[in-house]
């Protein structure tokens, strides 16, 4: 096969649940626990081996936690937001359920890197809230994921209900850019000397290796999670067909399940 | 290391209020993300394992009295449910 | 529509006809056309009562309570954006038109806006009034609500098209749309507030304007889209 003609045939399969349900199964559970490993490891080495900041002490060890989710809630909404517009364009049935499996990922991840940098904030800028361009934009980010899983759930009608996220993910991921540009400019007139906390080049190795590592994780726990979640809404969806009826009876014995836990099914 | 001993590194430099705390709900949600989906998982399989055994017994039942087998109301409403 | 040998279609004319016509239905219930207005300046008056009648503390808010109230009253006029037409059968036959919708969402806006919007940022000195806003800051506050609102309008139909058929829609448009709301904010209260700095707004009004004309482009075939969707 030409080039063109195996990206067809993959692009094909894309489209299959049940094709998408055993890649899920199979990278799932290794993405997940490569990430947690390398998200241990750099919160190791952060807390205890990275050398303490000359201006904040040891509070800047939250970093190693604040910046990755920050990351991830931005990566998140634009993949809700990519997705959106496969859906729309090529109806194909995966894109929505990637939206819905992000959805609650990305809700946790904002607020997680809401309440973290609030912990950093504090000792740093002495208050615990601050508003940059940052913090308001995963604060809306937050918004914007709620909305989406708010809309599902009010839409009884589930295909109806994706392609309504789907247009509101692609609307807020047009949306997000603006905000970080109008925020910054709002700044320039009353921007108060604060440090920004994703300055990264200032920074010794010894200190940032071990950001990109826990970046990195974060990534890889990202996709694990995700294709944990989006093999679920595969078998919720797919439930009436042949295939699923089939894993449901199961062969005798147990199976490995997502998280890499043994489970009985009879 | 870059602490003297390990109560300097729990102590964090005077932090350790801001930087335990954080690292803490770290792990709380990190701990969620990873176990909501493999719970929902198990759920799944519970309540669909259970619906095919009552449909194979209800088939079983209707095949001992001779009757035609029952039309799996629930099958019917899967297979058309659009969620 | 008579047939005629002319493929593509007039948008102009269909424009206009369609905003004639939902200008003529708005007009027919003015009580409802006046209630964001209203609103509006319960609002500003609830501020005072709240605030507390010290003209410095109330100057201190003016620019942003006018413009967060602006958001508000917008917000709750757009549940009338699409519900009549909706009710009636009106939108769906809308859709199923062989003109592009996205026409006859445009027009459905610019209609929303010129019995919403604009009597908002007309009124505005009246709140600007009550609450001692710098008489300097006025010309601003008012041609920010101008070019603001066209905005809030076109990106709130989009939400009020997701949400259409919903019936208790309209805490759930508040949280699809508001989020959306936040550049206009910023932008808009942002030049009021730099004017009372005695820095010139031109910047923020410039951007206001290039958000204006990016959002009346894109957001109609959203809302458009989002309609087909909202009507399945």
């Amino acid at each position: 096969m030409t080039i063109g003609e195996r990206i067809k045939a993959w692009w094909h399969r894309l489209g299959s649940p049940r094709w998408f349900y055993r890649v899920c199964r199979a990278w799932s559970p290794w993405l997940t626990a490569v990430g947690l490993v390398a998200i241990a490891v750099a919160f190791g080495w952060g807390l205890a081996f990275a050398p303490p900041d000359y201006q904040q002490g040891n509070s800047f060890r939250i970093m190693y936690l604040h910046v990755p989710t920050a990351i991830l809630s931005e990566s998140c909404y634009v993949l809700m937001g990519v997705a959106g517009l496969v859906l729309l364009v090529w109806r194909m049935k995966i894109a929505d359920m990637v939206i819905a499996a992000a959805a609650p990922f990305g809700l946790a991840i904002t607020g997680l890197a809401l309440a973290t940098g609030m912990f950093w904030g504090r000792p740093t800028w002495g208050t615990w809230w601050e508003s940059d361009a940052r913090t308001i934009s995963v604060l809306v980010q937050f918004f914007l994921y709620f909305g989406v899983i708010a809309l599902r759930e009010a839409i009884p009608r589930a295909e109806t209900a994706g392609r309504a996220c789907a247009v509101l993910a692609v609307v807020g991921t047009v949306n997000v850019p603006i905000i970080k540009y109008s925020v910054d400019w709002w700044l320039t007139l009353h921007q108060p000397s604060t440090f920004t906390l994703t300055k990264a080049p200032a920074m010794p190795p010894s200190m940032y290796l071990p950001l990109i590592v826990s970046i990195l994780g974060f990534y890889a726990f990202f996709a694990g999670n995700l294709l944990a979640r989006v093999a679920n809404v595969i078998l919720a969806r797919e439930r009436g067909t042949q295939w699923v009826q089939s894993l449901v009876a199961g062969p005798p014995g147990g199976v490995m399940s997502c998280d890499g836990g043994r489970e009985e099914r009879a | 290391m870059s602490f003297d001993s390990f109560t300097d590194f729990l102590a964090m430099g005077g932090h350790a209020a801001y930087v335990w705390p954080a690292y803490g709900l770290g792990l709380v949600v990190l701990a969620g993300l990873v176990l909501a989906p493999a719970r929902a998982r198990r759920r799944f399989f519970a309540v669909e394992g259970e619906r095919a055994r009552r449909f194979a017994s209800t088939q079983r039942d209707a095949a001992r009295t001779g009757a035609a087998p029952r039309m799996d109301a629930e099958g019917a409403r899967d297979a058309s449910d659009p969620t | 529509m008579i047939e005629t040998a002319v493929a593509e279609p007039r948008v102009l004319e269909l424009l206009t006809a369609q905003i004639r016509r939902d200008l003529t239905v708005a007009m027919r219930s003015p009580g409802e056309m006046v209630n964001p207005l209203v609103f509006y300046l319960i609002g500003v008056t609830l501020f005072q009562f709240g605030v507390g009648a010290g003209p410095e503390r109330l100057a201190a808010i003016a620019t942003g309570v006018l413009w967060v109230l602006a958001l508000l009253a917008t917000l709750l006029a757009l549940d009338g954006l699409f519900r009549r037409d909706y009710d009636d059968g009106t939108l769906e036959q809308l859709a199923l038109h062989a003109d592009p919708l996205f026409v006859g969402v445009l027009a459905k806006i610019v209609a929303h806006w010129l019995v919403t919007g604009l009597p908002l940022a007309i009124f505005a000195p009246l709140g600007a009034l009550m609450l001692h806003l710098d008489a300097a800051a006025v010309p601003t506050l008012v041609l920010t609500l101008l070019l603001g609102t066209p905005v809030l309008s076109v990106i709130g139909a989009v939400g009020a098209a997701l949400t259409v058929g919903l019936r208790r829609g309209a805490v759930l448009l508040a949280l699809i749309v508001l989020p959306l709301y936040v550049p206009v904010l910023i932008l808009g209260a942002g030049a009021v507030t730099a004017r009372l700095d005695g820095i010139d707004p031109t910047p923020q009004i410039v951007w206001l304007a290039a958000l204006l004309a990016f959002s009346l482009t894109l957001a109609p075939f959203a809302a458009a889209q989002g309609l087909r969707v909202g009507l399945e």
